[in-house]
């Protein structure tokens, strides 16, 4: 069974993707920030990351940066997953090193047809 | 209520030749209430009522176009695009002399499927680079074929399929949505047609899709489309089906690819005699 680390500072958010996400027999871990999520990457890393962008503490974007440089074995595949719509937020996400985006609100289809295109189901 | 829906099912399969199975028939009432708001009709029953005195003809195309499932997706069926790219475009690129490539979306809706079809062969530019690429998309729908060409898909949709990296490269962003580059809307050419009365133009396409479209049809209309794509079809031609559709028993227009996991050809004509010193006899 594939892992998937859901960060999100928003707990109804959590709670949705967990539930899309279990569905889609995986199984999920959630972290409430970017740091709390580098912490979790490090003691074991997942196989895909929901990355929300807006987080107290460490940014989705910031947190992206600092896994690039953490200790981690296999570097996990990251969606991002976010109300920044904007083009230019997309565009600077991709070039972060993101390898998918997701525009919040999002459903099942979309979740499961990410996750196919990053190659995790 | 049940006299109404019969009518519109009526018009429906006189038109497009879908059949109203019982189980999308509580779809009916929801597909049909922005026209009942817009006309200031009360249910379906006086809807129902109301076309058969009148017979007006844009209140039926306007009907029809509601009661057609619609649903599409970009690079439905992954694998299947997967499939077309490895193995089926090299399959016909290597069997064409003319270097021009023609695809048939039949049954397209609002284009995505086409539209993927486009964003493959873009992505591939060395390999198609010096040739003629001709997409020909058509559907019943009007609505359907005008919003295909416009080009313009709302968020959801292009979320549904297409990778970031396909939208941030073949898409702009637009007031309502994302909207699909000139570049990819110049190689579509997006025509409204009826499979079941033809004028898009003939002649044999490459890759023939008609996904998703012949599940509602009765099997006497089903043979007939199987009939009209082998009609446009060559002897390397491939056919392409919905996941779960089969052109099995209906007559041999189409025979099971030998090379290719769920697509059809048409059947190889047997030579009449083996080749001989003055070439392949027919
Ligand atoms: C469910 S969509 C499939 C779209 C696309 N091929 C796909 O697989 O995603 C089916 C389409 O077939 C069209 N259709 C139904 N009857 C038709 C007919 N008689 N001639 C042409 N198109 C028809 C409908 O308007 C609808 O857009
Ligand atoms: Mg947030």
């Amino acid at each position: 069974m594939k892992n998937c680390l859901v960060v999100d500072d928003s707990k109804v958010i959590r709670k949705v993707a967990r539930h899309i996400l279990e569905s889609l027999d995986l199984s999920v871990r959630e972290a409430v920030d970017g740091q709390d999520a580098l912490i979790q990457c490090e003691e074991s890393s997942p196989d895909v990351v929901l990355l929300d962008w807006n987080m107290p503490v460490m940014s989705g974007m910031e947190f992206l940066q600092a896994l690039s440089s953490a200790r981690i074995e296999t570097r996990p595949k990251v969606i991002f997953c976010t109300t920044e719509n904007g083009i230019g937020h997309i565009k600077a996400a991709v070039e972060a090193g993101a390898d998918e985006y997701v525009m919040k609100p999002f459903d099942r289809e979309t979740l499961e047809s990410k996750l196919a295109i990053v190659g995790v189901i | 209520m049940q006299r109404g829906i019969r009518v519109l099912s009526a018009l429906l399969e006189a038109r497009t030749g879908q059949v109203l199975s019982p189980e999308r028939g509580w779809r009916v009432e929801t597909a049909l209430k922005p026209i009942l708001r817009a006309h200031g009709l009360q249910d379906i029953g006086i809807l129902a009522a109301h076309l058969t005195r009148y017979r007006d003809p844009r209140l039926e195309i306007e009907v029809v176009d509601a009661l057609l499932n619609n649903e599409s997706s970009f690079f439905r069926d992954p694998q299947i695009f997967e499939m077309i790219r490895q193995q089926i475009l090299p399959h016909i690129r290597a069997r064409k002399q003319d270097r021009r490539l023609r695809v048939w979306s039949a049954g397209c809706s609002t284009g995505q499927e086409a539209y993927s079809l486009a964003i493959q062969l873009c992505n591939d530019v060395e390999v198609w680079d010096r040739w003629r690429v001709e997409i020909l998309a058509t559907d019943i729908s009007a609505t359907a074929i005008a919003r295909a060409r416009d080009g313009i898909f709302p968020q959801i949709d292009v979320q549904r399929g297409l990778s970031i990296n396909d939208l941030l490269k073949w898409f702009e962003p637009v007031a309502d949505g994302w909207r699909a580059s000139a570049q990819l809307r110049a190689m579509i050419d997006f025509r409204q047609d009826n499979l079941f009365n033809p004028r898009a133009p003939g002649g044999g396409y490459d890759l023939l899709l008609c996904r998703n479209v012949m599940l509602y049809f009765t099997q006497e209309r089903r043979q007939k489309v199987f009939d009209l794509l082998a009609r446009h079809s060559h002897d390397h031609s491939v056919l392409l089906l919905g996941a779960g559709e089969t052109a099995m028993g209906h007559g041999d227009p189409f025979v099971a690819h030998p090379e290719f996991r769920g697509a059809y050809r048409r059947p190889p004509v047997q030579p009449l005699y083996v080749d001989g010193p003055m070439g392949p006899a027919v």
